[in-house]
C-alpha cells in the first residue's frame, strides 16, 4: 500500500478511484487504505469496478455515500467479462438513478457521441469514455469519436481505460480531454514509479500542446526559412 | 443467556439475543467513521445503530475502501 501511495504522490493524480469491499473481520491489524492515503489531499472517487447490472451498482455507490457522505463517485457497469465492455443500457438508468439521488456520477461509456449525450441529459457530471478495452494498453482506438464528444459537451471529459504507455495521454488530453484515468499502465509498468512520472509530464504536455492551438495539417511541403534574400 | 445466530460478512456468528448493532460493531473493533453497514439488505443510518436490536438470521455487511477501480 505505501507502494501505492508513491505511485499517486509521483503520477501527480488528483483523484483515486477506490472500491467498496467487506471488512476482514478476522483480521482486524490489516491495515486501512485511509491510513496510507489521506482523503484529504487525495479524492476519494468510489466506483462501481466488478458491477455487472444496475441494482449491484446502486447498491455500492449508496454504501459509498454512508462511507463519508462522498457524493462524486464514478460508475462503471460492465456488460461482458471477456471484453469488459460497458453495459450502457443499465449505465444509462443508473445514471439517471444516482443523478435523482443527488449522486455527482462519473461515467465510464463507450466511444460512442450519441450515448454520451444520452449521459449527459440525464445528469451524469462526467463523460469518461474508454480509449480501448480495459487493461488492454491499445491507446486510443477512435479520435475522432472522442474529438466529437469534446465538441458537443463542456462537462468534464476524462479518457478512462486502455491507455497503455505515457504517449498515450499526451494524446488524449491534445483532442481536448480534461484528463486520463489510469491504472494498469502504471501499476504493471516495468518501474511503475518512473511511470506514474512519465504519465504526469504526458499529461502536462498534452494539455499544454492542446492550449498552444497546433499548426493546420498541409499535403506539400513549406519551407520554414523564408526564400527572400536567397543567395 | 440465550444466544442467537447471525451472518457478518458471509461468516455465522454467534451473539447474545440482547446484543445492538453497536455492540457488535464495538466487539469486533470495527472504526465507526471508516465504514458503512448494512442490514438485510438496507443501509443502516449508523447514528442509529445503538437503537437497532439483532434477531436470529440477521446478516450484516460491513464495507469499507479499498484501492482499486
Amino acid at each position: 500500500m505505501s507502494e501505492c501511495a508513491k505511485a499517486i504522490n509521483m503520477s501527480g493524480a488528483e483523484i483515486v478511484t477506490v472500491a467498496v469491499r467487506r471488512v476482514n473481520i478476522s483480521d482486524k491489524n490489516k491495515p486501512l487504505l485511509m491510513d496510507y492515503i489521506d482523503p484529504k489531499k487525495i479524492t476519494y472517487l468510489p466506483n462501481t469496478a466488478g458491477c455487472f447490472n444496475s441494482k449491484e451498482a446502486l447498491r455500492t455507490l449508496r454504501l459509498a455515500r454512508e462511507i463519508g457522505g462522498w457524493k462524486l463517485v464514478k460508475l462503471e457497469v460492465l456488460g461482458d467479462k471477456e471484453n469488459l465492455f460497458p453495459d450502457m443500457i443499465e449505465t444509462l438508468k443508473s445514471t439517471e438513478v444516482l443523478a435523482k439521488e443527488g449522486f455527482k456520477v462519473m461515467v465510464y461509456c463507450n466511444d460512442d457521441p450519441l450515448m454520451a449525450k444520452r449521459l449527459e441529459n440525464v445528469g451524469a457530471a462526467a463523460i469518461m469514455p474508454l480509449a480501448a478495452p480495459i487493461g488492454s494498453g491499445l491507446g486510443i482506438q477512435n479520435k475522432i469519436n472522442i474529438q466529437i464528444i469534446r465538441k458537443q459537451t463542456k462537462l468534464p471529459l476524462i479518457i478512462d481505460a486502455g491507455l497503455g504507455q505515457a504517449s498515450d495521454a499526451t494524446i488524449a488530453m491534445e483532442l481536448g480531454c480534461d484528463g486520463v484515468l489510469v491504472n494498469t499502465a502504471i501499476a504493471k509498468a516495468k518501474k511503475p514509479f518512473d511511470m506514474a512520472l512519465a504519465f504526469k509530464n504526458a499529461v502536462i504536455a498534452g494539455r499544454q500542446s492542446y492550449n498552444s492551438g497546433r499548426i493546420d495539417k498541409i499535403l506539400m511541403g513549406n519551407p520554414s526559412s523564408p526564400l527572400k534574400g536567397i543567395i | 443467556m440465550k444466544k442467537i445466530k447471525i451472518k457478518v460478512n458471509g461468516k455465522i456468528r454467534s451473539i447474545s439475543e440482547t446484543c445492538t448493532l453497536l455492540d457488535l460493531i464495538k466487539d469486533l473493533e470495527i472504526p465507526m467513521k471508516k465504514v458503512a453497514i448494512e442490514l438485510n439488505e438496507e443501509i443502516i443510518d449508523k447514528k442509529n445503530i445503538n437503537k437497532i436490536k439483532l434477531k436470529q438470521n440477521d446478516k450484516i455487511e460491513i464495507v469499507h475502501f479499498i484501492g482499486g477501480g
